[in-house]
């Protein structure tokens, strides 16, 4: 208190600020990144252990036998599909109706901004038929849902066998207390974009589907089933969902504890846990794990089916099923009970899962990192930036600047601010809209007319700086770039702080590469050095990076060519996601962040 | 220490005193059916004076109960089925025209019913006597005070279960309200009798029922309720305090019940001024004496059971009601109910003196597909682990209907009825407990339902159907969705919607929208009471005419209101229920759809359709809803009392200081000369400079 009140204390303390600015600044940096990356240390992490008391202690005697008819349905309906040449949907309703449940079934259409290359689809449309085993003595108010795609090709087959023999079994049990929904879903995360917004009546993104007939009142949690083989080596459980945002860590905890339970192997981003953290292999083993999900989450697209639940407050996850080369082989039945034992202990929840974390990271299975342990390295990262204000605002004596009567217009200040932005907006808007102009004018195709505009507008961004200053009268001042300086820095503090509190990899990662640039940018620094620095660290080239890091981390290293390519088809996912899931990613980006890092490629350039 | 323990001493012996009397008190109450025998016994003599001498003060309770009713059978030879007829269709075609439209379900209902029993008898008329069963309609000489019938319909679904529907009428003709107190209890369960007698009930519904009826699946059921308690009560126009008597009577039910009917207060009650009329006789309108309250959050179980079966004459010892010991195992069913209806009715034809009616009902439905592992037969035995053995010896009437004829019977039965349930033409197959033939050599009666086909045939969609929904996403904003189906080919007709919801969401009315195939719908009445917070529900009732073969749509918007920390429940992220909507309706009925006319009937009789079968009252109720309303984290009291108290501490601190601290100017120190100058002036007395 007495730092407040008393002078020459205060004067001291921002003395101490102002003079040791720069090595604070590099330290927090460090200690930000090194704290970040101790995360994945398992001593530093804790075990998880289920906080829902309804899942916890009951135990569930799993006897679902009937894994060979599952596939033998499987293979039918791949039959069927082959047949049809897309989603049987007479056939399943028929073998649904005759398992015992409701079926309704509900269509949709859907045109995409542009074509999407990686699926291949422009105009979709499609069929979702989904079945209700009514829960007896329940009055349909909550419900459970376990749903599997429909995959073009071969894939999913088994998915849908499994999910077929699970509600002929379910069916015959007296159990359920509350409704449980059987979907199949056509086009993946488009199909299941249909039906959700059917159930909850919403339309966020202007699809066109059909409203639904059944319901089972409000879902409390949704598992999304994707099998592709007879037999399967382990299971993989995916939580990322739309913007990062992931399920209860009671569903994960769930699942682990079941596959424990049945002695099934099970991984998290496809990585097996280790039990030897204290070798240097052990560690790296968890900091990449750890790592995949920062990038995964920080993509903000739903990583599975499952993804879109979690926008409606239903938690979700998906769970895959892996054929590898591995001996021990784990087959259907064992699947069916996995399912079976996990919706038992759900049909007991008595409220939502709300007792564990929302905010977490698991650098394995086992253990997991709350949003208390994690958001000190990017509070030691976030603190730069206001250690940088306090350095612009008070001079080296610990006195204010005094705005003098020079001071710069708010013009001067408000014109690189509302270019910056203009700029943004362009590059939000412009790609899709000038798709077909471009693809009239150059021998493209419209995702690459699309990405290729995009990135354009990018780099066309970059010449702003010296545009700019046309447009103002006479000579920027050094109190100027001063006031310029401060408004990028509260206004990249405010955006990354937001961004992390929602997201928090996205906002680690953007605050990795704009913290520095943030913080040292001067008019007054080298200008081709810096620029170059500055161009390495911009918002699009950490995308690029983050591309190699995921396919180096993934374990499937890509050529810089095939780099590049990877890198054009994340940007027209991340622009379709935005336009048919509501991903805010890309807006994010274009809208806000793209604008702030301009501000300071404009400081940098101040004349 | 001493006395401590003496007072502890006497303490227990106090608790064991009134425990005592509680459970005599409690005794006396379940054994009020014996206390009802000897009070028969008495009246019996008195009753049978012009017949011949019995020794019937050594008679057990069910003979007296037997003599009673041959007696009325000697004393009224005039009840002859076909005059009865005369009278039933006259009641009918009376009641339908006199009254108005929300009356005529029950009375279409009870025609029905009494249509059926006049069918039966009219079969039976060939081989035996006919039975007492009709002798309340007509104005008995020395009137039999009280009566009881039993009956069990059981009617095969398409979706492939059976349901089951039990129902058991007291009628007594008595008075509770006008005259001296009421003591004497035969039949009529004295719990409720003094209930209706002290809150002057005029009419009073309750029914517990777990599951929700899937009216497109099952069709519809002979007594439609919501999931959860339900209970509306008519109150007599002589109450003052309404709202006293209501909350009285609720808290008082409860105990009855067993049910948490006292968690029934103003903010879930509500007066409709349309959707809820007296059932029985009395043409009050004013809806100040209606009280209507639904708790969709009760869930009911055995013990509710038990003061249900407690209220019966024979209790659960005999009877078709012996099935409830087997209903324990209601673990297979899909859906349960139980209700009560207590209302006066007429008498007779002609109204001249009233009678007050006790209708308890079960309604069960099994589900073949768990317990039969998908073979389609079904017997009593298999549903409830017992057989028939015989019927209820207090009853007048104990018959066992079946419905359908898609199956083959054993042992089969020459009585057939036919009658127009719920505006569709059923037959049914009649078993008569009161009569030893129907038990056979085997003393115990075992149906068997065996289908004769694998398909049991299309099942006619239900006319009139409803459906409810939450939509959109966030804890801030919703709205709820009415769909309202009406899959009548041609004919339009009009529904009274009625809405209940609690204040904590906050409906915007002016967001209300009805809307059928695309258009625009208005509706041609519209009650809407806003709520106040914590002290009342919103209520919406609507009339709304629906174009044939449409969806019609209601939607309204809402805001989810934050509660006090103390108004959550203790499962707050449970959700919170919102009520089921009530939909009534005249639906055209079924049979008068039937354009082609297959059916064998006299060509003349079809030039115009049949009018009391054009339409029949219905009431659907939609399922309720769960909302989640913006919940605190109520595992978080530390941290937050830990973040108020460092924020109170670093504020409260820092402003305190700032506040109480005198600042002062600090002067660099003066010069030697100054300094000096001032020792000398110190000296000299004169002010420093």
């Amino acid at each position: 208190m007495g730092l407040l009140s008393d002078p020459n204390r205060r004067r001291a303390l921002t003395k101490l600020l102002t003079r040791l600015n720069a090595p604070i600044c590099v330290m927090c940096y460090l200690a930000g990144v090194a704290w970040f990356m101790g995360l994945a240390f398992e001593p530093f992490t804790l075990r998880t252990y289920m906080s829902e008391n309804a899942m916890g202690s009951t135990m569930v005697e799993e006897r679902f036998p009937a894994g060979e008819r599952a596939l033998a349905t499987g293979r039918e309906f791949a039959a069927h599909k082959k047949k049809v040449g897309g989603m049987p949907v007479d056939w399943l309703v028929k073998t649904m109706q005759s398992r015992g449940l409701e079926v309704f079934t509900q269509s949709f259409t859907r045109k995409l901004p542009f074509p999407d290359e990686n699926k291949e689809r422009y105009m979709v449309r499609g069929t979702n038929v989904y079945g209700i085993l009514r829960a007896p003595r329940a009055p349909r108010t909550e419900a459970l849902v376990l749903s599997a795609p429909c995959s073009e090709g071969n894939n999913n087959n088994q998915a849908v066998g499994l999910l077929l023999g699970l509600a002929q079994y379910f069916r015959s049990q007296i159990h359920w207390a509350k409704d449980i929904i059987f979907l199949v879903n056509e086009h993946d995360l488009i199909g299941m974009q249909a039906w959700l917004e059917g159930y909850h009546h919403t339309n966020t993104t202007g699809g066109d589907w059909s409203p639904l007939q059944g319901r089972g009142g409000s879902i409390q949690a949704a598992l999304s089933l994707e099998l592709s083989s007879d037999v399967i080596t382990s299971l993989d459980l995916v939580l990322e969902g739309l913007n990062g945002q992931l399920p209860n860590l009671d569903l994960a905890n769930l699942f682990y504890a079941f596959c424990q339970k049945i002695g099934v192997l099970c991984t998290i981003q496809g990585k097996l846990q280790r039990n030897d953290w204290d070798t240097t292999s052990g560690y790296s083993h968890a900091a990449q794990t750890m790592m995949l999900m920062v990038l995964k989450q920080a993509s903000g697209r739903p990583w599975g089916d499952h993804g879109l639940f979690l926008r409606y407050h239903i938690e979700a996850a998906s769970i895959r099923g892996i054929n590898s080369f591995r001996q021990y082989k784990t087959d259907t039945t064992t699947i069916g009970r996995l399912l079976e034992g996990m919706y038992r202990k759900l049909n007991n929840l008595l409220e939502r899962l709300h007792q564990s974390y929302f905010f977490y990271l698991m650098p394995s299975l086992s253990r997991f990192v709350s949003i208390g342990y994690y958001m000190p390295a990017f509070g030691l990262l976030a603190v730069i930036l206001l250690l940088r204000v306090s350095f612009h605002l008070w001079d080296n004596r610990g006195f204010y600047f005094y705005l003098t009567p020079s001071s710069p217009g708010v013009l001067s200040i408000l014109t690189p601010v509302v270019i910056s932005h203009m700029t943004g907006v362009a590059l939000y808007t412009l790609p899709i809209l000038s798709q077909e102009m471009a693809v009239q004018h150059f021998p493209v195709s419209e995702t690459e007319a699309v990405v290729l505009t995009a990135i354009a507008i990018y780099t066309a961004g970059l010449a702003l700086p010296h545009n700019t200053h046309r447009l103002l009268q006479g000579e920027g001042t050094e109190e100027g770039w001063r006031v310029l300086k401060l408004v990028a820095l509260l206004y990249l503090a405010v955006l990354l702080g937001c961004t992390a509190l929602i997201n928090f990899s996205l906002g680690f990662i953007l605050a990795l590469s704009l913290v520095p640039i943030a913080a040292f940018i001067t008019p007054h620094t080298p200008k081709a050095l810096s620029a170059a620095i500055m161009v390495l660290l911009s918002p699009g080239c950490t995308l690029l990076y983050c591309v190699f890091v995921f396919q180096e981390l993934q374990e499937t290293p890509v050529s810089l060519q095939d780099g590049w390519m990877l890198f054009l088809s994340v940007i027209s996912q991340g622009i379709l996601d935005h336009a048919l899931y509501g991903s805010l990613v890309y807006p994010l980006l274009a809208l806000l962040i793209y604008p702030c890092w301009l501000l300071l490629w404009n400081i940098l350039f101040w004349k | 220490m001493a006395a401590h323990r003496c007072n502890i001493f006497m303490l227990v012996f106090v608790l064991c005193g009134l425990t005592y009397v509680f459970v005599r008190a409690d005794i006396e109450d379940t054994n009020h059916v014996k206390d009802a025998e000897s009070v028969a016994v008495d009246i019996a003599p008195k009753a049978n004076i012009g017949a011949s001498l019995r020794s019937t003060k050594t008679e057990d309770q069910t003979q007296a109960a037997e003599e009673e009713r041959q007696w009325e059978a000697e004393t009224n030879p005039a009840d002859a089925p076909s005059d009865n007829k005369a009278d039933h269709v006259h009641d009918t075609m009376q009641n339908l025209d006199s009254r108005p439209a929300p009356y005529a379900k029950d009375q279409t209902q009870e025609a029905a019913e009494e249509e059926r029993q006049w069918e039966a008898t009219e079969v039976k008329e060939a081989d035996r006597v006919p039975d007492t069963m009709q002798t309340p309609d007509v104005p008995p000489l020395t009137p039999a005070k009280d009566q009881f019938q039993e009956e069990l319909v059981i009617r095969p679904l398409h979706s492939g279960d059976i349901y089951a529907s039990f129902q058991f009428r007291t009628m007594w003709d008595t008075d509770f309200l006008r005259g001296s107190k009421v003591s004497h209890y035969r039949l009529f369960p004295k719990s409720l009798g003094q209930v209706i007698s002290k809150f002057s009930v005029r009419e009073l519904h309750i029914s517990f029922t777990q599951g929700y009826w899937r009216t497109m699946q099952w069709g519809q059921p002979f007594l439609p309720s919501p999931p959860g308690a339900e209970l509306w009560v008519w109150f007599q126009d002589t109450v003052t305090d309404v709202d006293g008597a209501w909350k009285e009577l609720t808290n008082v039910l409860s105990g009855i019940f067993c049910a948490s009917l006292n968690f029934i207060d103003s903010t879930n009650t509500v007066q409709p001024s349309a959707s809820f009329k007296p059932l029985g006789l009395g043409n009050v309108t004013d809806q100040r004496f209606l009280r209507y309250a639904v708790l969709p959050r009760e869930i009911v179980c055995t013990e509710n059971l038990t003061p249900w079966k407690k209220l019966l004459p024979c209790g659960s010892k005999v009877a078709v009601c012996l099935m409830f010991d087997a209903l324990m195992k209601v673990a297979s069913s899909q859906s349960f109910r139980l209700s009560y209806n207590t209302s006066e009715i007429c008498h007779n034809s002609y109204c001249k003196s009233t009678v007050w009616e006790l209708r308890q009902t079960l309604n069960v439905v099994f589900d073949l597909h768990t317990s039969g592992q998908g073979k389609r037969e079904w017997s009593l035995f298999k549903m409830f682990s017992r057989t028939v053995t015989e019927a209820c010896p207090l009853a007048s009437s104990s018959k066992v209907y079946v419905d359908g004829e898609l199956f083959e019977l054993s042992p089969t039965t020459p009585l057939l009825s036919q009658a127009v349930v719920l505006g569709d033409r059923r037959t049914y197959s009649v078993y008569d407990l009161t009569n030893q033939a129907t038990f056979g050599q085997t003393r115990s009666l075992n149906m068997l339902l065996r289908w004769r086909a694998a398909e049991s045939g299309d099942m006619l969609r239900p006319l009139l159907h409803g459906e409810r929904y939450v939509a959109g996403y966030g804890l801030q904003t919703g709205e709820i969705h009415t769909l309202m189906y009406n899959n009548h080919p041609y004919r339009a007709f009009p529904v009274l919607l009625l809405d209940t919801v609690p204040w904590y969401l906050r409906l915007y009315i002016h967001t209300l929208t009805v809307t059928s195939k695309g258009r625009d719908n208005k509706p041609s009445y519209i009650h809407y009471q806003p709520s106040k917070d914590r002290l009342r529900p919103h209520l919406l009732e609507m009339l709304v005419q629906l174009p044939p073969n449409s969806v019609t749509e209601v939607t309204m918007q809402f805001e989810r209101a934050l509660l006090k920390w103390t108004e959550y429940t203790p499962d707050p992220n449970h959700g919170f229920y919102v009520g089921s909507s009530v939909i009534s309706a005249l639906v055209p009925s079924v049979v008068a759809m039937d354009t082609n006319s297959t059916r064998e009937c006299p060509l003349f009789s079809s030039f115009f359709p049949c009018k009391e079968e054009s339409s029949y009252f219905m009431r659907v109720y939609t399922e309720p809803l769960l909302v989640n309303l913006p919940t605190p984290d109520f595992s978080m009291p530390y941290n937050v009392i830990c973040l108020t108290c460092t924020v109170v501490a670093v504020g409260y601190g820092s402003l305190y200081n700032l506040l109480t601290r005198t600042f002062q100017v600090e002067e660099p120190s003066p010069g030697l000369a100054k300094r000096l100058a001032n020792i000398i002036r110190r000296l000299r007395g004169v002010p420093l400079l």
